[in-house]
């Protein structure tokens, strides 16, 4: 019993927190928690409709804050952005898979199905803070795989490049595995330069970071990308078993992570290396490989998340495909109850971290804050969660209040 | 009239009872020796005098007034001065600059004057007869001298009580001399000392009185010349005097040696060690002595492929070797327990259990993961086998006492099965006790065919327990003992040349 509660107490604030958040919205947003299930032919004449639904707002402006930030996307996308994968996809396959048929829509969902990126990110973040480093570059290695994921997909389109005889169904497949051997490779060099070179993680990384961007401009020659291949939109607007198709992403990396760290000995090394790394070399450990590794997995988890925002506006838009996602990620990282100085990391506090920024960001945008000012109060609120956290803080309150207590017990 | 009262100290730690209502009391002008055995309290209670640990109950008086200190800058404005066991200074800044850390001089326009600075660094150090560039970095000089220099920045405050955990522990016979003379020094001023050591003999050199703590509970507070030196260690640790004679009589040497285990030819690095021959047999175990920095640990470090080595050859059971990293040596079946615990041994926010299994599961592999009962199993063995004193093996290892700590990390390396064990330093700042179970430990594992390479500043004990010795000074190995030629005057006379 005592263990359990011990395993599970890093969740109980990051909890908290989202509930009271959830709780906000229940009371002063209209339809927060309405679902609806729905067919897809639905879907697709609800949004030919001029009038747009109530419940289709949300989105939309979401996809304005992204398109806005996509200053040369063409507008035309907005709209598009928006709208199920499967208004683009063949007829044919629209019958072929009637499983897909309905899903589930509303605000909730489409936290989760935003929230995808920040999430699959936590966890290569979390992994790499975990061994005392960290990693900014995830947002620039985003763009990257972005970037070339569009570039093969438009060669594909154009028959210009091998595979492309598989047709159009199946040939996403290539620049799915491009982009993610890519970033991967990406994040070799990072584990290089810091468990190779004794380069300190921040800098070695901000190399990255920076040149990353430029990298995805050379891989698309400075265009924004733009791309309607079924399968590459499918990643972050299709639907399958009732949920976005992000989700069920979201949801088998978590597992596949979680297997590897906790079901092998993966996760015991991370956190001893992570504790006393020296002590962890003594032990047998080899202490360089294993904060390699976790590089490595945090540029897989970059290439996914690329991809994802990539299908999410269907373009690559190198200047900002994953921009300022990196601290988001740190950030979700932190309130999940992985501390910075590394040891003990937590990938469910990570989720639940990724899901209360993603909520707290669609609340923004739900409550008519402008974007140029939704930092304001997101940090506002990552400050009270972080406060909360803080057993210092903890204490100092109940404090207070207990002095209070004893005065008014006196009189 | 006391300088320091303590009244009914209790202090808890989840759950654990550290501290069960202790009463101390300590004189101006006198060394008051603290003594216990590891986790009897002794470190527990100078932190809660100093104002580390706030107090669960209890009173602390200090120069007459209750006090409660929040934080050691607290304690030492009063005048209670410490230097921890560890040395807690910032090796790289200068001597000077750690001196004066927190109360640099200053100028008139309110700049650091550097100059003043260094001068009232060097005043600090004259005090203990030491001579040194102050302008140096702070690790460019030995472990002793970083402790010396933290005992001259612990005077330097105009202090009334200082307290010395452990201070002696990593100082040669000379420097632990200097340090006597300082301290006698200190008492005719007028100084309160309280002196924490495991050392028994430096109790009895400097020490007028002496209490004793025993699982968190005050044994007694003694003149020191009226307490016999078996009767102090009897109440240490709770046995008759009669029983702790059976114990040190109880050690006997292995003497069957099977075929040698482990055996290196002219290894060497350029500026770290000459060239030496090392071989031990299984159920030997081989003695390394010398005094601090004449390269001891420093082929511990080599065989264990911590270090590297420029030259010489290494066989491991008859097969040619190159250890050239510590996951090598650990695959072949070689344990190193190494000199500082709190930077090589211990990973303090993992639990016991993780601490323990820890080398075995690097050597399996991170594939072949033991689970979470196998796990417990493995703790909990050796929990029981090597009297770990903890509640559980999900206790933090960082929470144990150093003896208990040490014992986790010869746990770990027990799991491995190891074919040679190397032990550097295993008994520094561990009390009788434990010390002595580790010594009857080594000769048991011996007796079960193991090779031991034994590493101690302590040469009653390299004495006691090697079956070989070699004596090493300046970095060279300058002799080698075996058998009955074995002794405290042969030894020492090597060593001295």
């Amino acid at each position: 019993m005592n263990k359990t509660s011990n395993k599970f107490r890093h969740l109980v604030w990051p909890l908290v927190s989202l509930a009271l958040l959830l709780l906000f919205n229940a009371i002063f947003t209209d339809n927060f928690f309405k679902i609806e299930i729905k067919k897809q032919d639905t879907v697709k004449e609800a949004v030919q409709l001029p009038s747009v639904p109530d419940e289709l707002t949300v989105p939309a402006e979401e996809a304005a804050a992204q398109a806005e930030a996509a200053v040369e996307a063409p507008a035309e996308q907005t709209p598009a952005a928006q709208a199920p994968a499967e208004q683009q996809t063949p007829a044919k396959e629209d019958k072929g898979v009637s499983i897909f048929g309905y899903y589930l829509y509303g605000t909730p969902i489409d936290i989760l199905n935003q929230g995808s990126k920040v999430m699959v990110l936590a966890i290569g973040m979390t992994l790499v803070i975990a061994t005392g480093g960290i990693d900014i570059s995830v947002g620039a290695v985003m763009a990257i795989a972005g970037a070339i994921a569009a570039l093969l997909i438009s060669l594909l389109d154009a028959g210009n490049c091998p595979g492309a005889s598989m047709g159009p169904a199946f040939y996403w497949i290539i620049p799915v595995i491009a982009a993610l051997a890519l970033a991967t490779l990406a994040g070799f060099w990072n584990g290089m330069l810091v468990a190779g070179f004794g380069i300190q993680p921040m800098v070695a990384t901000l190399v990255l970071m920076v040149a990353g961007r430029g990298v995805a401009q050379l891989i698309t020659d400075g265009q924004i990308i733009t791309f309607d291949n079924p399968g590459l939109v499918f990643l972050c607007n299709g639907h399958a078993l009732f949920l976005p198709f992000s989700v069920w992403i979201v949801v088998s990396m978590y597992v596949v992570a979680g297997l590897l760290t906790r079901k092998t000995a993966l996760g015991l090394f991370i956190e001893s290396v992570g504790n006393n790394e020296r002590a962890s070399r003594y032990a047998g450990i080899e202490a360089r490989r294993i904060k390699w590794l976790t590089y490595v997995i945090c540029g897989f988890c970059a290439g996914v998340a690329g991809l994802l925002a990539a299908s999410n506006i269907k373009c690559a838009d190198s200047n900002n495909a994953g921009l300022y996602l990196e601290l988001d990620a740190i950030l979700a990282t932190v309130i999940g109850g992985t501390s910075m100085a590394g040891g003990r990391f937590f990938l469910s506090g990570s989720l639940v971290g990724a899901i209360l920024i993603q909520t707290l960001t669609t609340t923004m945008y739900m409550k008519n804050v402008s974007p140029a000012i939704v930092a304001v109060p997101k940090a506002m609120v990552v400050i009270i969660v972080c406060l909360l956290q803080s057993p210092v803080f903890r204490a100092k309150v109940l404090s207070i209040f207990a002095s209070k207590a004893a005065k008014g017990g006196v009189q | 009239m006391d300088l320091l009262q303590t009244k009914g100290i209790e202090k808890q730690f989840l759950g654990v009872k550290a501290l069960k209502g202790v009463d101390f009391s300590v004189k101006s002008g006198e060394i008051h020796a603290l003594m216990g055995e590891n986790g009897a309290g002794k470190s527990t209670l100078i932190k809660i005098i100093t104002g580390v640990y706030p107090a669960s109950a209890g009173t602390v008086y200090f120069n007459g007034k209750e006090c409660k200190f929040r934080s050691p800058l607290d304690a030492e404005h009063a005048g209670i001065s410490t230097v921890y066991q560890e040395v807690n200074l910032l090796p790289d800044l200068s001597v000077a600059e750690n001196i004066c850390i927190g109360r640099e001089p200053r100028t008139k326009l309110g700049f650091i004057d550097k100059k003043e600075r260094k001068v009232q660094a060097r005043k600090a150090l004259a005090r203990l007869d030491i001579d040194i560039n102050v302008g140096e970095n702070l690790s460019s000089y030995s472990i002793a001298i970083q402790q010396l220099v933290a005992i001259a920045r612990a005077l330097d405050v105009d202090c009334k009580l200082l307290i010395l955990d452990e201070p002696t522990s990593s100082l040669d016979e000379n420097e632990v001399k200097e340090l006597f003379k300082v301290m006698k020094k200190l008492r005719e001023e007028g100084m309160a000392i309280i002196f924490i050591t495991h050392f028994l003999d430096q109790v009895y050199e400097v020490s007028d009185r002496i209490t004793i703590l025993r699982d968190g509970q005050l044994v007694g507070s003694y003149d020191a010349k009226d307490l016999p030196r078996i009767e102090m260690v009897a109440k240490m640790i709770g046995k008759t005097p009669d029983e702790i004679n059976q114990m040190q009589a109880g050690i006997v040497k292995n003497t069957k040696f099977g075929d040698v285990v482990y055996e290196a030819k002219n290894i060497g690095c350029t500026g770290t060690i000459s060239p030496v021959d090392v071989s031990v047999r299984a159920g030997e175990q081989l003695g390394l002595a010398g005094l601090l920095g004449s390269g001891r640990s420093e082929i511990a470090q080599i065989i264990f492929g911590v270090d590297p080595h420029d030259s010489g050859t290494m066989t491991m059971c008859g097969k040619s070797v190159n250890f050239n990293s510590p996951q090598k040596a650990v695959k072949a079946k070689v344990a190193l327990i190494a000199e500082d615990r709190k930077v090589t041994g211990i990973i303090p926010d993992l639990t016991i259990r993780e601490n323990i299994i820890l080398a075995l599961q690097a050597s399996n592999g991170m594939w072949k993961n033991m689970t979470l009962k196998q796990q417990e199993e493995m703790a909990e063995k050796y929990i029981k086998l090597l009297r770990i004193k903890t509640p559980s093996g999900e206790q933090l290892i960082k929470h144990l006492s150093g003896g208990n700590q040490q014992k986790v990390l010869i746990a770990r390396w027990l799991a491995t099965n190891p074919k040679l064990l190397i032990l550097d330093e295993p008994t520094r700042g561990i009390d009788v006790g434990a010390k002595a179970e580790i010594e009857a430990l080594t000769q048991q594992l011996c007796g079960e065919g193991m090779a031991v390479i034994f590493i101690s500043s302590e040469l009653e004990e390299v004495v006691r327990d090697c079956d070989r010795v070699i004596v090493l000074r300046d970095r060279k190995k300058v002799g080698e003992v075996a058998g009955e030629d074995i002794s405290l005057k042969n030894v020492m006379k090597l060593i001295a040349g």
